[in-house]
């Protein structure tokens, strides 16, 4: 153990704790992005709010989950410290800015790691503690996030109706009605908040833009982690590349970023 | 003499470690284009003694790309406008006439400046002590090719063996970091059979010294390799973090009890 300590303390160890973190963020990202694409079914939410309760109520996505905030402080706190020591290993600057060719994002992962984090302290207060807080919270005098009640036709698997139910005590529940033949779904209405917030221009806007800075950090962070955990193959290196520009640069910014844009201009 | 260029000068002066130094501006008259960018810092150093001024005070050595001693930070750039050349091998017709150049001294925490643009990278000699070389036994004289090493992997070898130690990648990166030094140094050896006994403890105790010296985290902006007189590649440092984390993680230093 005090040799893998010693390991983790020197500098090329801090770096693969951030390569690490980083790749576990990339690996949630995908998980995320295509949990949240059932915002884009037409069903009044009742997939988004089922998953939303499943992945908020389920014992090993719960493990995984604080796992998770886990590594976001690991990754932050970790940027910090090895930040301050590349200050400090160059006391002096150059009088002449540098003009040494490198690319942008890569000398500027810091800022936009740190609008990221803010971006997710945010982004976490507005839907995450919003959805907790009336279970951890049981008094608050606050409003409630409103539940919703949902049939569906058994036979058709069709979807017959979706209520808000007035303000009060729920729990989530699944059942049958045998009489009608419709399954009864009760969840929490977290897409109510999604289309609320999605409503506000100012708020869609720092989404895009946090999109915006998640596509630079990962355009480099992402073949960044492989070179520094030695990945330097001549066949499987350039294939790493792509899938950082593609998947991680294009389309996990833009499937998310999707989100607030389409409900603005559909759901408002 | 016409096609000479009138160049101004903004030079760092220090006078020793402790003294904080400043930028002065020197002009540097009747440049030819042909001189090496050396050559242009003697005719100025000339005009100094004759003023009976002190001379700006630089490292230079082989003047023919090969010893790593001509540290300039020149416009913004270690060894200058161009790529794959020292700074003694710029020469002044990659300036204009009339044109405004910047000369510092590499910056980094392990480089202290000794005087004016020299600085002192004995960092680097540590570093090579700690574990830069490999022990072999002498004796007769071994027959040429008597261990076959596979073309490709000589090549590479040689590729990395041809870092100077000029130390423009710490000057080149934004975190002071020495990797792409320290992994040349780390690969040439690696790669051959003959590096192969001390080949895992060479790089932790070369990685330690690094860190020792106080340079900076890679955060693989690859300046460095933008940059390197030899064109070492960034390849080299993936190739010595992943003998670090072998050496680290699944090689014992002990017999097993
Ligand atoms: S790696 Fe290149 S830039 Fe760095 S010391 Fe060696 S030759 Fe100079
Ligand atoms: S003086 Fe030897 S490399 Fe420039």
């Amino acid at each position: 153990m005090s040799g893998s300590t010693q390991t983790l303390s020197t500098s090329i160890g801090k770096k693969l704790i951030m390569s690490l973190t980083g790749l576990f963020l990339c690996l949630f990202l995908i998980v995320h992005l295509s949990g949240n694409f059932q915002l884009f079914k037409d069903d009044s939410g009742l997939a988004f709010n089922d998953y939303s309760h499943f992945m908020t109520h389920f014992p090993p996505i719960k493990v995984v989950s604080y796992l998770l905030y886990l590594t976001i402080i690991g990754h932050s706190i970790y940027a910090l410290i090895l930040t301050i020591k590349n200050r400090k290993a160059r006391p002096v600057n150059y009088a002449m800015a540098p003009k040494s060719p490198s690319i942008w994002s890569s000398r500027n992962m810091g800022i936009l790691g740190s609008f990221l984090l803010l971006f997710i302290v945010i982004h976490m207060g507005n839907f995450w503690f919003s959805y907790h807080k009336d279970e951890w919270f049981k008094n608050h005098s606050g409003p409630k996030m409103p539940f919703k009640e949902y049939r569906t036709d058994l036979k058709t698997g069709k979807l017959v109706s979706a209520k808000q139910l007035p303000q009060g005590e729920y729990e989530y529940a699944k059942y049958v009605d045998v009489n009608a033949q419709q399954e009864i779904t009760i969840a929490k209405d977290l897409q109510a908040q999604v289309i609320f917030s999605f409503s506000s221009p100012l708020y869609v806007l720092f989404y895009v833009i946090a999109m915006g800075s998640l596509s630079f950090h990962l355009l480099h962070g992402f073949q960044s982690s492989w070179q520094t955990m030695g990945m330097n193959h001549r066949k499987y290196k350039p294939i790493v590349n792509q899938i950082g520009i593609w998947l991680f640069a294009v389309i996990i910014p833009i499937g998310f970023a999707a989100m607030p844009i389409v409900y603005y201009f559909t759901k408002r | 003499m016409s096609g000479n260029m009138n160049l101004t000068l903004k030079v760092w002066r220090q006078k020793d470690v402790k003294t904080p130094g400043k930028m002065v501006t020197y002009p540097a008259k009747d440049i030819s284009p042909d001189m090496s960018f050396l050559e242009m810092l003697d005719v100025v150093n000339e005009g100094l003694i004759h003023k009976g001024e002190d001379p700006i005070y630089f490292d230079h050595d082989c003047r023919e790309g090969i010893c790593g001693s001509c540290s300039l930070y020149i416009n913004g750039r270690p060894h200058g406008p161009k790529q794959g050349i020292t700074s003694c091998q710029l020469h002044m017709r990659s300036f204009y006439d009339g044109q405004t150049i910047i000369i510092e001294p590499w910056r980094a925490a392990a480089f202290p400046v000794v005087k004016d643009l020299a600085t002192d990278r004995s960092a680097f000699d540590r570093i090579q002590h700690a574990g830069g070389f490999v022990s072999i036994n002498t004796g007769g004289v071994p027959d040429a090719n008597e261990i076959p090493i596979p073309k490709p992997i000589a090549d590479e070898a040689f590729n990395s063996a041809t870092c100077i130690q000029c130390g423009a990648c710490v000057a080149a990166c934004k975190n002071a970091s020495a990797m792409l030094f320290v992994s040349a140094k780390v690969s040439q050896l690696a790669l051959l059979p003959q590096g192969q006994p001390e080949r895992y403890q060479r790089v932790q105790s070369m990685v330690a010294q690094m860190d020792e010296e106080g340079f900076g985290n890679c955060t693989n902006t690859a300046a460095c390799e933008a940059e390197c007189p030899k064109e070492i590649k960034l390849t080299n440092i993936a190739r010595m973090n992943g003998d670090f984390f072998t050496a680290k993680f699944f090689k014992s230093d002990e017999v097993h009890a």
